[in-house]
Parts: C-alpha cells; structure tokens; sequence
C-alpha cells in the first residue's frame, strides 16, 4: 500500500499550471478578503490572461466582480473592440471609467502638442471610479519583471485613501498567505501575475488557446517614426513637421494608448512566431515599446507614488 | 482563434531565496546567473552601465539591476525583497533576493518562507560570519527542503581545498559548492581550477534539486477559500469548494473529514473549468464537490478522513515579529491561519532565539526583527498542523488590530 502510494508522489507540475494555481489563489482570497473587488482590463495581452484564470478561479459560477476599463479616449479600436466582444462572451458587468468626461467636466486638464499623453490623468480617474463605486480591491495585471519598481511590489499592494504606493511600508507577504485587510477609504491593488514574465503569459495565451487583439500579431499599418520608436498614425497624436507616415509590417508588444505605445517591425503573423520572437528578443517590453517609462529613470516609481497601477 | 498546440516546455518552478550584502557577492552571482541564462536584456545592462559610469563605479555595477526604488540607488543599498526571474529549459526560476542589513530578519524570513532552495552566500576569504550562519539558522527554521552553501570568491583564494572543506564542514545538511561569480567557475560551468569538486555547477544542481519534496507524502490538507454556488439553470444544485491543495493528494472517493465540524463524506468530483480530474495535489487550485450535504465554508479546512488536524485555542509558536513596538504578554492581535482570521493574546514569551546559535534564551518581549516562542490564545479554534509536517497548515501571519498592518509571522511548534 505505502509503496503504491511513493509511486503517486513527486507530481511534476508545469510551471504554468504552478503560476496559474497561484494567480487563481489570489483571485479567490482577495474576492473574498477584502471583498467588493473590480478586474480592471485593458484589452491587452496580460488582462486578457487576467480574464481568464478570473474565469477559471470561479467557474462554474462567474467571478464574483465587474470588470473595469479606464478609458483615456485615446485606445487602439482594435483593443475596444476586443474588450466590448469578452465582455459579453462572459456576461460579465463592464465599467468604463473615462478620461475624456472628466476632462469634459472640467475635472482634469489634457495636456497639448505633438508629445501629449493621457497616461497621468488616468490615475485619479482610476481613483475617483474606486471611490465613487466603493472597491475595497482591484485587480491588475502588473508583472513583477515588467520593471524595476515593480519587481518590489507585493501580490497585494496596499493603497491608502490617496491611492499611494509607499515601498517602504509594504505588507511582508509570508507563505502565499495574504492580508487584505483595509480600513474605509484604503483599498488594495491585487497583481495575481505578479510571477509571470512576458513569455508565460505568451505560452499561457497558446497553451490556452486564448483570443488576443490582432494588434499583437504582424499587420500593415501606418506608422511614423520618433525617439527610435515606431508609433501608429492616427488623429490622437501631433505629428512634428518632420515626422513622415509611412507603412509597415508591425506588431505591438504591449498595448496602451496611442500616444505613447510604441510597435515593434515583425513579420511574426502567427502566435509560434511572436512567441519565437519574444524569446529571442534582445530589449525588454516597457524599454522597446513604451514612452511612458521614459521619462526619468524612476518614472515608474514616482506614478505608482502617485496611484498608478 | 482555434487552440494551439500546448508549449514545448514542461518545466517546474523553482523558488529560490537569496540573502547577503553587496561585499560577499551575491548581486554579482545572482547577475551572473541572469546573464548567463540570458535574462539580462540590452536596454536593461545598458541602463546599468550608464548608472554605473555615472555614479562613478568604475565597473557595471550588476547591484544596481535589482535595486529598483530610486531610495536604493541614492542611498546605494537595498531596502526590499526584489524579485527576479529566470528560465533554463527545465526549469523556471523565481529568486527572492533579499537585502543583507536593514530589517534583515524579517526580509530573510519572508524569502525563506516560500523557498524551495535557500542559497547561502560565504565569501572565502573571510570563511564563515555571523550573516551566513544566521542565513542559514532561518533556512532551516522555516524548513527550506534545501540550503546550497556557495563558497564564493575562490579565485582570490587560489581555489584552496582546505578553505573550502573548512566552510563545507560548518554545515554538514547543505549541499556547498566552491565558486566564483565574477569568473564564472561552478556557477554554470563545471569549472578545472577545482578537481576536489565533484558534484555539479550551481546552474545545474538548481535545476536537480526536487521542489517541495515531501507535499505529497502528507494527509490531505485542503483549505477552503470559497464556496461556489452558481445557481444558473444549468448548475442549479451545484455546490463546489474553491480552495489550494495545500498537502498531500486526493482523489472522487477518497474520505475526507470536514472541520471544524468534524462531519465525515467522500469526495464527490475535483473540478476544473478543463474538466474534472483523477486526482488533485499540491499546489493545485480546483474545486472539491463532497457527497451529501455539510456545513462547509470559507476557513473550514477539508482533511484526509483518518487524519485531521486537531483543532486547538492555543498554539505554542515559533514567531518573527516585525512590529516596532515589542510584543509582550497580553498583546490582543489576530492571526491569519490559512483562510480564517481569529483574534488572539499573547499568553506568555517563552523565550528568543538567537539567530547566530540557533539557541534560544530567556526572553518576556520580542522586538523588531526578534525571533522567539510565544503562546497564544484564540477566540475561535484552528485547525493548524505543526510547521514540521506543513509549511503551509503550520504557518500563520499576525496582523494588528487598528493599522491591519502585518506585524507577525509564526510557525507552529505544538
């Protein structure tokens, strides 16, 4: 009988399996501990796996949650259109948070000119929508190799009433187990990726079969040139005077606004080839394709200060 | 978009925990290994190398690589645990590197706690300090399945025998390995400046040692985390309990008993959105079904039918504590055990260990950073196993009652 059992023991298990049992054991304590929880999802690579171990955690029931996009106005229609298409695949409740009414409403001031980005002013839409609705967490699919400010952030990143991230004064995180605990007004950022690195969630994707944006695969687009950067042409952005359009074949990396995502020159139309190029990539994802994380060399530390995911 | 064919790879994860200062070369072994594994890509090294020349360090200084807050780079030290990844094609790695001095404890501990492998860092000129024994007093108090003692630095030792046998002999339950991570000697490459050196490169044995050896060995330990309850027309009377496998197997018929009620049934189903499975084990995420019906909820814990838990108010723990204000006897706090929060006091400090013996002495308070023996009182029962049989039905966290803050980390002992 002992023997028989020795036999069973030493399970190999896939280090995706690993991180996906991982991620939906974050989904289910953070649903359940704070509770009152919102998935917020872009239409990119990493929240379209976050959609789906969401969809995993609770099955057969649906996740417990409504799912939530902050919308600068300045998105790919491509990443809409997926985000309006898996939305309702799911049944799932949508939430668009949007920069451009608050702008509107006065509440916010868009920036001008050829270099002009909505990326700070979605934080405090992201905040005021998680006030206004009372979310005590929410879930993001912020990666820990994706930068180095995020490489010291915890699985549940604790958020005062301004939305501030204070790195010295991070919940130890010991044994997988997870405090979600928060007072009125503070809530917790829940980064159940947090272990993956942009190859799992390509592998994930393939493993999984999962449907992503036609964005992340080679296309025919018209593009312009800038910092070294290849940006799609469209109303969103100023060109300078010098900044000609052109086209080419091109894939995106990452998914973000127009104005400040960049794309890669790709022939890869299938998902074997991006994941062939992702492996043999020599630039990281935030260094190739987003001018976000340019600005100073903590520029992702000084936004996560300030709300950001 | 039809699925496709599933990846090449089949390779675990591995977690490995890291602890040390700059000066005994753990940032310099933990580049070598990214480098090495192509990790390291090149906007990244070149970052670093414009850090490095402007700072003035003279050389690519690969610390500045995992020191990631803008505070680390000022100040030239390492404040968090920093997190790095990287792959071989059987393995996926997850490094906690932990800094060496401010609050070295408590980041240690946290490293150690879900490490698979902690590696230990003695530089071999200066053989064995207060640091690596204390490094490796944590490893085995939180039972880390393995420790790898790297001698490092034993180029500027002339790769001496005696040097390394001397340190390797300090820690007789670790596997030691003599290297250098500036040159490169045994790190992934079996290096000819040490014949007396027969087992692998440090690459190689990471990519060897067994992750969680003995989970499966265990009785049943599954924490409930959720219940799931549809309620749709298709699984209208579905009742499913969303949880971890946090030790041993289970399979639909196995029995199982049911706490705290103590209810006995028999696995129904082990489902999964792929379908429901034969059998489940750590550290699975699925849904158990039961047969009949049980009143189970969130923090009930499902264990194997003949070997349950004991469910007990009061625990004698092994507790780091990580609060600036000491804990003393009569602190009220609550504990986090698996998927339960219980309020609790401290009975009694029975003692602080110290992390350079490994003894422990007399203690009536434990400070910041303090590890030592507490018992404690809880309002509800847990159904806890000693830390020696679970990492992880053995363990629970403090949080403090007004902040929510985490202050405590304990580990049970009976």
């Amino acid at each position: 009988m002992r023997a028989a059992r020795l036999e069973a023991i030493h399970h190999r298990t896939p280090h995706l399996r690993a991180l996906e049992a991982e991620a939906i054991h974050v989904f289910r304590e953070v649903a359940a501990e704070p509770g009152r929880a919102v998935l917020l999802f872009s239409g990119g690579k990493d929240s379209a796996v976050l959609l789906r171990l969401a969809e995993k955690a609770f099955w057969p029931a649906r996740f417990p949650f409504p799912v939530m996009h902050v919308d600068t106005g300045h998105n790919f229609p491509e990443a809409l259109a997926f985000r309006d298409r898996r939305v309702e695949e799911l049944g799932a409740q949508l939430i668009v948070a949007s920069v451009p009414e608050a702008i509107e409403a006065g509440k916010l001031t868009d920036e001008t000119g050829p270099r002009a980005s909505r990326n700070r002013l979605q934080t405090p839409v992201l905040l005021d929508a998680i006030t206004e609705h009372g979310f005590k967490a929410a879930f993001g699919g912020a990666r820990r190799d994706e930068e180095r400010a995020r490489a010291k952030e915890r699985m549940l990143s604790f958020r005062d009433d301004f939305g501030g991230w204070d790195p010295k004064a991070q919940r130890p995180e010991l044994w997988g187990q997870l405090n979600g605990h928060v007072r009125p007004g503070e809530h917790v950022r829940a980064f159940p990726l947090s272990n993956w690195t942009e190859l799992d969630v390509w592998e994930y994707v393939a493993m999984e079969g999962l449907e992503l944006p036609r964005l992340y695969f080679a296309h025919r687009r018209e593009v312009f040139s800038r910092d070294g950067m290849l940006y799609a042409a469209s109303d969103f952005v100023e060109r300078l005077p010098a900044e000609e359009v052109f086209e080419e074949s091109v894939r995106f990396r990452t998914v973000g606004d127009m104005s400040c995502t960049g794309a890669v020159r790709s022939e890869a139309a299938g998902l074997q080839e991006v994941i062939a190029e992702i492996a043999a990539t020599k630039l990281t994802e935030r260094g190739e394709t987003r001018a976000d994380d340019r600005v100073t060399e903590a520029a992702m530390e000084d936004r996560k200060r300030e709300g950001y995911f | 978009m039809a699925p496709l064919e599933a990846p090449q790879r089949t390779s675990e994860l591995m977690r490995v925990a890291t602890a040390g200062s700059v000066d005994d070369g753990k940032s310099t072994l933990i580049g070598r290994l990214l480098l090495e594994t192509e990790q390291i890509l090149e906007d990244q090294y070149e970052a670093v190398e414009r850090a490095s020349k402007e700072r003035g360090d003279g050389y690519v200084n690969l610390a500045l690589l995992t020191d990631g807050l803008r505070a680390e780079r000022e100040q030239g030290i390492t404040i968090d645990v920093a997190y790095r990844y990287f792959q071989t094609d059987r393995r996926k790695f997850v490094l906690a590197d932990t800094p060496g001095h401010e609050q070295y404890t408590r980041n240690m501990v946290t490293g150690a706690s879900t490490a698979d492998v902690a590696l230990v860092l003695v530089d071999a000129r200066k053989g064995v300090v207060e640091q690596s024994r204390r490094h490796a007093h944590i490893a085995a108090l939180l039972r880390t399945p393995h420790v790898v003692v790297c001698v490092n630095k034993m180029d500027l030792v002339d790769f001496d025998e005696g040097v390394f046998d001397s340190v390797a002999a300090e820690f007789p339950e670790a596997h030691a390995i003599p290297l250098s991570a500036l040159n490169g000697d045994n790190v992934t490459e079996r290096s000819a400046n040490t014949p007396y050196y027969s087992g692998p490169p440090l690459l190689e044995l990471l990519e060897e040692l067994e992750p969680a050896p003995d989970r499966d060995d265990g009785p049943l330990r599954f924490p409930v985390q959720w219940v799931v309850r549809p309620m749709t027309d298709e699984h209208h009377d579905y009742r499913g309990y969303a949880g971890q496998v946090a030790g041993g197997t289970v399979s639909p018929g196995d029995e199982v008993t049911v706490l705290p009620s103590g209810a006995r049934t028999r696995v129904q189903s082990i489902d999964t959105i792929d379908g429901e499975l034969d059998e489940a084990f750590y550290p699975l995420s699925v849904t158990l079904r039961l047969e009949g019906e049980h009143d189970v909820s969130r923090g009930s814990l499902i264990a194997a039918g003949d070997s349950p838990p004991e469910p007990v108010r009061e625990l004698e723990a092994e507790v780091c504590w990580m609060a600036q204000a000491p804990l003393k006897p009569g602190a009220r706090l609550r504990v986090k055990h698996l998927s339960q929060t219980v309020a609790a006091k401290v009975e009694s400090i029975d003692g602080r260990l110290d992390v350079n013996s490994g003894e422990h002495g007399p203690a009536d308070e434990l400070e910041l950073n303090d590890i030592g023996l507490a018992r404690l009182r809880l309002a509800s029962a847990i159904a806890a196993d000693p830390y020696a049989e679970n990492r992880t039905t053995g363990s629970f966290i403090l949080v403090d009652d007004s902040s929510n803050d985490t202050v405590g980390a304990g580990m049970v002992v009976a």
